[in-house]
């Protein structure tokens, strides 16, 4: 049902896009949407993670994945079972950037071919990689746009992207990659039975969405070669905070819709489970030392202890104790005054 | 009891034994999907093609249980192993399905999957092939008899497990309140 | 044979359940696979909500009129208080990485124990409630209202978690179903709706000092019975001190140490040690208790039950504290204990008597786990040992599931074990270590009646365990745990008959050679030692 829902949604927003342009209502598609989008999208995280932050962490729970801290002589894992932020953060980038823990699937079924659902876990990860290696990388080649001198940065990771030198222009591995990788998320989900049944239309659209934006985006630099540098001159007013009146000469409705559908993202980015993205660095399992044994943890909204102590459990059970032989600190099972002094 | 095992030993029984022996793989892969067919369709697939055996200890033995079943239904020299292949899969069933014609009525549907595997040979058939067939049904049924033994074993392991328990946590307090005697020789025989 | 059955009318009933979206198909509370109501009394006694006579298998549960208003304040509330539940909340991407993880999923094959939908549980009811999207789109946003029958799927698949963590390991957030599931107890606590065998103990605890309620006399003439043991196998008589002032030393273990057999050889073994080392311990029967049931109800009520360790270790005045063999015991202490009842600034830096080595990781703590103590001392090699006396043991180690995965306590028994044991073989790769499999009882849910679904949950580790047994012979697990003294004991006979249970100090207290022992003929279960046989 949500598999198809989103192909449905995201046609329509497309064809949403279609109709703006045709009607050409730049000031709506073209300045509004994109400001509007932008600042969704920053406000919007920054909200979700301020909400996240605003809620205390009240106890060090890291999920510990190796030998802990103990005796000198006793190999300490340190990355897997940090004790120290250094461990952490190093635990965190192979979390982030190179998804560890999903990692961890895969060495069980190495022994059997690759099989979609059997080596599922495995080809998630690869997939999964893929996938967010090609949007970071995209997102780094789109600052061309946004900056009057190409950044070095930009230059270098545009050359690395298109050292195949295929075709003119020349061919982003990216492309291929990130588009290979949703469809195989998207038809993982879909075949699947146990990932199908867990599956959200939520889960769906925005693998639909980002392949709609990767899509139209490759139409344009390899197949309809939208006009570059308009395309820049618009993106530039923008950035200027002087937008263009219209959308410049060449640039076609393509573009629009590449466009568009951005926005869209951006807009639905922090309502969504896309927020992961900020998430993950929030995650007390994975961003904690488990140190508590060496350090206290101190927890805001701890409260103090109250309810029985000793002194009301040696009032119970003072004959019994003192019967065995149990020191006690009061002899008398009669206390006149309330015992409370102890404790 | 042996009436089945009687006829199917004969000699004229051969030439279905045969025939189901080239078709094994077919007939197992069938027979395993209708007892998947007891679980929900998300988990049948993890059941189906998780391989490694440490990660889904279901499908491992209920596939090793039915290679079995089905190796002592051909070979009857084997006939003393039924027993243990039962155990493979209705140790976990006796415990997923507490109602036993359910844990149970996987043994009966390989009758089905024979058939539907002899679908061609059964069309030409003279008559042989359709009595061999009952000779094999009748030893199916034995495997079902000897079913229901492992299954309430299975169950009665259960009810014993409980029991075990609660004496192992009063035993100790039994013990020291002096009301049971001969402490040694109980003690041993704990765990 | 005039005729034959068709294949279609062969064909049996239809077993296949049908095929509906989960938010659609409520739980059916399956005998065997939940536990009994928590009594009236026991909720009385910590002074929880809603205390009365009720059953899961009755329609009415006895709710409170305003029941959904409470567990969703309760829900607003800690949200407001767990970082890692809004985070959790918000952030599964439903990859279906931890969907085989769980043991409960690959025992019982039903879906709602893939820990994602565990956890999608309580999140569709969030997103109802607490998000903008939900609100606004519902089921679209996978959010759907909370019912009465969205409680009892709750209190269903809540009690069938066994915080066990492990499919924490395989989430690329991290995301821990464990603290999903407690604070779904959490709020079930709200309404009174435990089970009785986390809130019997609980409540015994509270009053009496351990789990098993027994009372101060009664809980030292248990530990008193072990010497004439004790004493028939090795001819020694340790003389263990209760609520001693001045003592170094403040001991806690489990109570199921103390009680339950096989735990009970591993508690001779402790008494065993001590004895040796001539160390100036105490025993207290006020902390009499190292396990905490509370942090299967409340971290209120956890609160409550570690309370006494700290409180009795400054009343007695000991410099530093060592804890027996337990799983959840040491999670609570390495991360809650100095938090809820800290700092333990009365105490002293452990250090060991003997070797003088000063435990700098539990710095802060002072409580140090009794296998890093006896590493430590034969690292020093200051124990005589033989380890052919366990010659007819041939073992193999369960990490359990707390010390893996919520301390990462692999070596230290590791290292100990060997020194003891001449026969160790280790289960596969991906059952072990911080992949361990759980016993399938944690969590407060080894009863009896729920046994069905503990044999299910303990089939993934139990299998293993056969593996081992198949191929190597082995005969006995180890591990420093006491529910899985009592609960691997259980399903192991049944998936894998003839292995048997052991604790780490069971093996150390057969293997240690005392000053002035006689000539020990059998081990401390009292059956006969390797080549003592025909003796007996």
């Amino acid at each position: 049902m949500g598999a198809i829902m989103s192909f449905v949604g995201v046609l329509a927003l497309v064809l949403i896009a279609i109709l703006g342009a045709k009607a050409n209502l730049h000031l709506v598609f073209g300045v509004l949407f994109p400001y509007a989008a932008v600042l969704t999208l920053l406000i919007g995280l920054t909200v979700r993670v301020v909400r996240w932050a605003k809620s205390p962490v009240p106890f060090r729970i890291p999920t510990t994945c190796g030998q802990q801290k103990s005796l000198p002589w006793i190999k300490h894992s340190r990355i897997e079972n940090p004790t120290t932020i250094w461990g952490v953060l190093v635990r965190m980038f192979f979390e982030v950037f190179l998804f560890r823990s999903l990692f961890r699937n895969t060495k069980i079924e190495m022994h059997k071919g690759p099989h979609l659902a059997q080596g599922s876990s495995k080809w998630l990860w690869m997939a999964g990689l893929a996938f967010h290696w090609s949007f970071l990388i995209i997102l780094i080649r789109h600052l061309r746009f946004f900056t009057e001198e190409v950044p070095f940065a930009v230059s270098v990771t545009e050359y690395l992207d298109s050292f195949l030198q295929i075709g003119v222009p020349l061919l982003y591995m990216t492309d291929l990659v990130i588009l290979g990788a949703i469809t195989f998320l998207y038809f993982r989900r879909v075949i699947i039975p146990q990932v199908s049944y867990i599956s959200l239309p939520a889960d769906y659209f925005p693998l639909v969405l980002i392949f709609s934006i990767a899509g139209s985006g490759v139409l344009m630099r390899y197949f309809t070669k939208t006009h570059i540098v308009g395309v820049k001159a618009y993106t530039m007013s923008l950035v200027s905070l002087r937008p263009m009146m219209s959308m410049p000469e060449g640039v076609g409705t393509i573009f629009w819709v590449h466009l568009f559908l951005v926005c869209v993202l951006f807009v639905y980015f922090p309502w969504s489970k896309l927020v992961h993205m900020a998430g993950v660095f929030m995650s007390p399992t994975r961003n904690m030392a488990n140190n508590s044994r060496i350090v206290r943890h101190v927890n805001p909204w701890q409260t103090k202890y109250k309810g029985r102590t000793y002194v009301d459990y040696e009032n119970d059970f003072r004959e019994k104790m003192i019967s065995v032989g149990v020191p006690v600190e009061k002899q008398e099972s009669e206390s006149a005054e309330p015992a409370a002094e102890k404790e | 009891m042996d009436y089945g095992r009687v006829s199917g030993s004969e000699p004229n029984c051969m030439e279905l034994k045969r025939i189901l022996l080239t078709k094994k793989a077919f007939i197992l892969n069938r027979w395993f999907d209708v007892i998947l067919e007891a679980y929900p369709s998300e988990t049948s697939r993890f059941i189906q093609t998780q391989s490694d055996r440490f990660a889904n200890p279901v499908g491992h033995s209920i596939r090793k249980g039915l290679e079995g079943l089905f190796d002592t239904l051909i070979d009857e020299k084997r006939s003393g192993e039924i027993s243990g292949f039962l155990d493979d899969i209705l140790r976990i069933r006796a415990i997923q399905e507490p109602v036993a014609s359910r844990a149970l009525s996987f043994i009966f549907d390989l009758k089905a999957v024979l058939r539907k595997s002899l679908e061609d040979e059964l069309e030409n058939d003279d008559g042989r092939l359709m009595q061999e067939l009952s000779a094999v049904d009748s030893a199916v049924d034995e495997q079902a008899l000897l079913g229901f033994d492992v299954y309430m074993k299975c169950r009665e392991k259960v009810s014993e497990l409980k029991s075990q328990e609660i004496r192992r946590n009063t035993f100790r307090l039994l013990q020291q309140a002096r009301l049971v005697t001969d402490l040694t020789t109980l003690g041993g025989e704990e765990s | 044979m005039a005729k034959q059955p068709k294949p279609e009318e062969l064909a049996k009933v239809d077993y296949t359940p049908p095929m509906t979206a989960w938010m659609d198909t409520p739980a059916v509370l399956k005998p065997g696979n939940f536990c009994n109501a928590a009594k009236e009394k026991s909720l009385q006694l910590l002074d929880m909500p809603n205390p009365r006579t009720w059953s899961a298998k009755d329609d009415d549960w006895k709710l409170p009129d305003n029941w959904k208003e409470i567990v969703l304040e309760g829900l607003r509330e800690r949200l407001d208080k767990y970082r890692s539940l809004r985070v959790f909340m918000d952030i599964c991407v439903r990859c279906g990485a931890c969907a085989d993880k769980c043991h409960f999923f690959i025992g019982t094959g039903d879906p709602k124990n893939m820990p994602v939908l565990r956890a999608e549980l309580l999140r569709s009811i969030y997103r109802k409630e607490f998000t903008t999207a939900g609100k606004i789109l519902g089921r679209f946003a996978g959010a759907r209202e909370m019912s009465l029958d969205v409680l009892k799927e709750w209190w269903y698949y809540f009690f069938q978690c066994t915080e066990c963590r492990r499919c924490s390991v395989f989430c690329p957030y991290g995301i821990d179903q464990a603290e999903i599931t407690m604070v779904g107890r959490e709020l079930l606590n709200l309404l009174g709706l435990n089970i009785d065998w986390i809130m019997g103990p609980a409540s015994a605890c509270y009053h009496k000092g351990n789990h098993l309620g027994l009372e101060p006399h009664t809980f030292k003439s248990s530990i008193e019975f072990f010497l004439d043991d004790i004493e028939e196998i090795t001819g020694i008589r340790p003389e263990p001190t209760f609520n001693r002032k001045g003592a170094e030393i403040l001991f806690v273990t489990p109570s199921g140490d103390v009680f339950a057999d096989p735990g009970t050889y591993t508690c001779m073994g402790y008494l065993l040690l001590f004895h040796e080392l001539g160390l100036d311990y105490t025993w207290s029967t006020y902390a009499s208790e190292g396990g905490n049931f509370g942090f299967f109800t409340s971290m209120d009520v956890a609160q409550k039950l570690n309370y006494k360790i700290y409180a009795e270790a400054k009343r007695l005045g000991v410099k530093w504290i060592l804890g027996g063999e337990c799983g959840h015991m040491w999670r609570v202490l390495n991360q809650y204990m100095d938090t809820w009842n800290g700092p333990a600034d009365f105490l002293e830096v452990p250090t060991s008597p003997i070797t003088g080595t000063r435990f700098d990781a539990a710095k802060s703590t002072k409580m140090i786990h009794i296998a890093e103590f006896t590493a430590d001392l034969m690292r020093h090699g200051k124990l005589k040992l033989d380890p052919s006396r366990n010659d007819n043991k041939i073992l193999t180690w369960h990490d359990s599931c707390n010390t893996a995965r919520g301390m990462g306590f692999f070596e230290e028994p590791r290292y100990v074990l060997k020194k003891v044991v001449n026969n160790f073989y280790e289960m596969p790769e991906n059952t072990i270590r911080e992949k361990t499999f759980c016993c399938g009882s944690g969590s407060g849910l080894n009863a009896s009646e729920n046994m069905d679904i503990r044999l299910k949950g303990g089939l993934p580790r139990a299998n293993a365990v056969k593996y081992v047994n198949e191929k190597f012979g082995v005969n006995f697990v180890g591990n420093i745990c006491a529910i899985d003294r009592a609960a691997l004991t259980t399903s192991i006979d049944y998936w894998a008959p003839g292995v048997r249970v052991t604790g780490l100090h069971e093996l150390v207290g057969n293997a240690l050679v005392m000053e002035g022992e006689k000539k020990r003929t059998s081990d401390l279960r009292g059956e006969p030692l390797p080549g003592c046989e025909a003796e007996e």
